[in-house]
């Protein structure tokens, strides 16, 4: 059980991904909710922006993000050495 | 490895027929309704099939093995956890009330919508791929072994059993509903019928039987919920996905809510019509409150002889039958006591005034007449946001789930998949709110109440809560501010609504039982496990034997489920509200104390007893004192709403656990390389640990 200098740098990368990630996240949360009634105006799909981002939009990129996030992880345990099957 | 995807594909074999069986299942019945078998009769051949199909495979899953029966062998393939994770997610909440909830209050409900599925980002960045390396079987285990001591584990196992309660009671209470409302069966026979197959279910099988039962829940489930949407879509846009089409759709409601709010449009002269009449209604009603506080008993007894000589009178006159009928309602339905008389013209009056204020916009976020309100709305929408999804994270039924999978890779991608099945069903809610709402607001408001839609007249018959309609302005014509729809109509009328067969309302309502089944199988799952895997058999009996944990277990399952019935049978409150306080209570709980567990090192025991205890006691205080049923009725902090009282507790759940361990030794390094150990998905020195 020796966490080694790459074990750090890939436990670093994670955490970058994570905190990025999580940006989005947040904005595409709270920062569009916040704004809702200044973006109103602005249409998508026949839909007002807000109602699409809460109703659809916001989904389709927790989507993204969970999926990018697994895919990622994998290529940095490999990348690392840490991954379950080598 | 080959012997897994064996099992995988054999899996989707499975399953492929299964629900190849469910759609034959559903053609068949259809034909017997051709044939003219009574509707009654469909419903209970559907309920029946289905809850004994579940029952069945309870009874093919059952086992005496440890790691099968708490975490399901650790063999489930990602596509299959996230199927029965879904199923494990989508209550009788999500399935039933979402739709309604978006129906009523339009944007600002999304706030379910974002708040349900958002949480499984943090569940996926903070806690499943760590939980799983962790490998043990429950989350307060994971508590008792990163923070030491019995300590932890005790609050954690308070805890889940509290959330959990809470959210299950609310599942039953659902499943009470639906059971009697399709069978006829009573409510409290209804609730014994469902609880029964829940047992049967996990009794047997604990995880294993849950998570193959789940999985065939949840094709039931998104199958029901899909095909009335789909229909209805074609229906009014001739497009069949729902999703894309309804944009279209939400303008002309849109437009549509622009002329019955403009008294200067024939239609919109009608409304304010009928909205004037209520107006004076309610005004009527004040004054009666009123009258009601000054004098009290008297004047009540006053009134209801009023009544009656009202009633005498008409009766003489040979008055209109209808008068008579109304005003003999009326008699018969007057409060017996002042506390009655109270709450029930309060009631009215509340009723009145929505009705006859103008229409909200559907699309419009936060609508309010000034820019306080406005702003209120705003901060009680992201505080709701907040709360569902940082409880969505620390859920311990959902959690428990990602125990299951074969391994860390699978656990990131079984996330994805959990979330990629639970959106199917999210992203349709919204789009079936505004179809519904199109239908009512141009087919149903202007239609003459001699030709009323059938679905109208047929529910208002069974429940005058869910659907009623009344010609408040005698012009013969339906006007929106005289439609009462309650929102739990939405889902289970849409059948008819998009008219078709009687079939499909019965799958309906096989759909919303199996929603409620497969949450409540998860919750009893996880209650029974916190007391017989972490009380007993971590604190009491280590050496306790597997025979005699399992056998415990099962009993505790017992016990829990007559709980359960028990305090659901006495009808407390609102489940939207039992089920948010179910998120606020969890994520106060363990939202802190589990991520901090694993990202920062310095975390110790004192830390996260100091953390969880006080994030759930601000939790909890805040509910007893804002929540009407507790009757304290103390002012808001900040207005934020009871049901959100996460957004105190949450943070102060990470400052205790920061405060606590900063003040306190570090931890030993065995704890600090446990912490490294669920960090790396594979690490040097692994083999021989964990993962059983």
């Amino acid at each position: 059980m020796q966490v080694s200098e790459r074990h750090q740098r890939y436990w670093r990368s994670n955490l970058r991904m994570t905190g990025m990630l999580l940006a989005i996240w947040f904005l595409a949360t709270f920062g569009v909710s916040w704004f809702a009634r200044e973006l109103q105006t602005l249409t998508v799909l026949g839909f007002p922006l807000p109602f699409f981002m809460a109703a659809q939009g916001a989904l389709l990129i927790y989507l993204l993000l969970v999926a990018f996030y697994a895919w990622r992880m994998g290529k940095l345990d490999d990348e690392y050495g840490v991954g379950e099957d080598t | 490895m080959s012997g897994q995807s064996q099992f995988t594909s054999q899996l989707k074999r499975y399953y492929s027929l299964y629900t190849g069986g469910v759609i034959g299942f559903v053609v068949l019945l259809s034909i017997l309704e051709q044939m003219g078998v009574p509707n009654q009769t469909l419903g209970y051949i559907f309920l029946g099939v289905t809850v004994s199909l579940y029952a069945g495979i309870g009874i093919l899953s059952k086992t005496s093995d440890v790691s099968e029966y708490y975490v399901a062998g650790r063999r489930i393939p990602a596509l299959f956890n996230g199927m029965a994770t879904a199923a494990d997610w989508m209550s009788a909440a999500s399935f039933i009330g979402l739709a309604g909830t978006l129906y009523i209050s339009g944007y600002d409900g999304l706030a379910f919508v974002m708040g349900w599925t958002g949480g499984y980002c943090l569940v996926a960045l903070f806690l499943a791929p760590y939980l799983r390396k962790f490998g043990q079987y429950t989350v307060p285990d994971f508590l008792g072994a990163r923070y030491g001591g019995d300590g932890p584990r005790m609050i954690g196992v308070f805890a889940a059993i509290l959330c959990s309660f809470t959210y299950v009671i609310a599942q039953i209470y659902g499943l009470g509903l639906i059971v009697s409302r399709f069978t006829g069966l009573d409510f409290g026979v209804g609730v014994f019928v469902g609880l029964g197959s829940i047992l049967f279910c996990s009794f047997l099988g604990g995880m294993r039987a849950v998570t193959w039962t789940q999985v065939s829940q949840y094709v039931i489930l998104i199958v029901a919920y899909m095909i009335p949407v789909i229909w209805l879509s074609v229906k009014h846009t001739g497009n069949p996905v729902p999703q894309i089409a309804y944009g279209y759709v939400l303008e002309q409601v849109t437009a549509r809510e622009k002329v019955l709010n403009d008294a200067q449009t024939p239609d919109g002269a009608r409304e304010a019509e009928v909205r004037a009449i209520l107006k004076q209604r309610q005004t009527g009603t004040e004054a009666k409150l009123q009258a009601l506080d000054a004098g009290g008993e008297k004047y009540l007894a006053a009134e209801q002889k009023r009544l009656q000589a009202k009633l005498d009178a008409l009766r003489k006159q040979h008055a209109d039958e209808a008068d008579i009928a109304i005003t003999e309602q009326n008699l018969n339905a007057f409060p017996k006591t002042v506390a009655d008389a109270n709450s029930a013209w309060r009631g009215e009056i509340e009723a009145d005034r929505l009705k006859s204020s103008p229409i909200a916009a559907h699309a419009e976020p936060f609508a309010g007449p000034d820019e306080e309100t406005r702003d209120n709305k705003r901060k009680n929408f992201l505080a709701l946001v907040f709360c569902l999804m940082v409880g969505t994270a620390a859920l311990p039924h959902i959690l428990m789930r990602f125990y299951t999978t074969t391994s860390v890779k699978e656990a990131r991608l079984s996330v994805f998949w959990s979330l990629l099945f639970i959106s199917l069903l999210y992203l349709t809610a919204p789009a079936l709110a505004v179809l519904a709402k199109y239908d009512v607001y141009t087919l149903l408001v202007g239609s003459s109440f001699s030709e009323l839609p059938s679905w109208v007249s047929a529910w208002a018959s069974v429940d005058k809560a869910l659907m009623n309609v009344s010609d408040i302005n005698k012009d013969g014509i339906v006007q929106l501010a005289e439609v009462t729809i309650g929102g739990d109509l939405i889902v289970l009328a849409t059948p008819e609504i998009a008219g078709l067969p009687y079939v499909v309302t019965a799958l309906v309502a096989a759909g919303g039982l199996a929603a409620a089944l497969s949450t409540a199988d998860g919750l009893m799952l996880t209650i029974a496990n916190a007391l017989s895997h972490d009380v007993y058999y971590k604190m009491i009996d280590p050496k306790a034997p597997t025979g005699r944990r399992l056998a415990i277990s099962k009993g505790l399952l017992l016990v829990v489920a007559v709980c359960a019935a028990y305090v659901t049978s006495l009808k407390p409150g609102d489940i939207l509200f039992m089920v948010g306080a179910a998120f606020s209570l969890a994520g106060s709980a363990f939202f802190p104390a589990l991520v901090l567990g694993i990202f920062w090192k310095r975390a110790n025991k004192i830390g996260a007893i100091v953390g969880m205890i006080s994030g759930l006691s601000v939790c909890m205080l805040y509910m007893y004192i804002t929540y009407p049923f507790f009757g304290v009725n103390a002012p808001l902090w900040w207005d934020i709403n009871p049901i959100s009282a996460g957004i105190f507790g949450i943070p102060v759940g990470f400052v205790g656990v920061i405060v606590g361990s900063v003040v306190s030794r570090p931890p030993a390094a065995k704890v600090q390389a446990l912490v490294d150990y669920v960090r790396y998905p594979n690490m040097a020195g692994d083999e021989g640990r964990g993962a059983s």
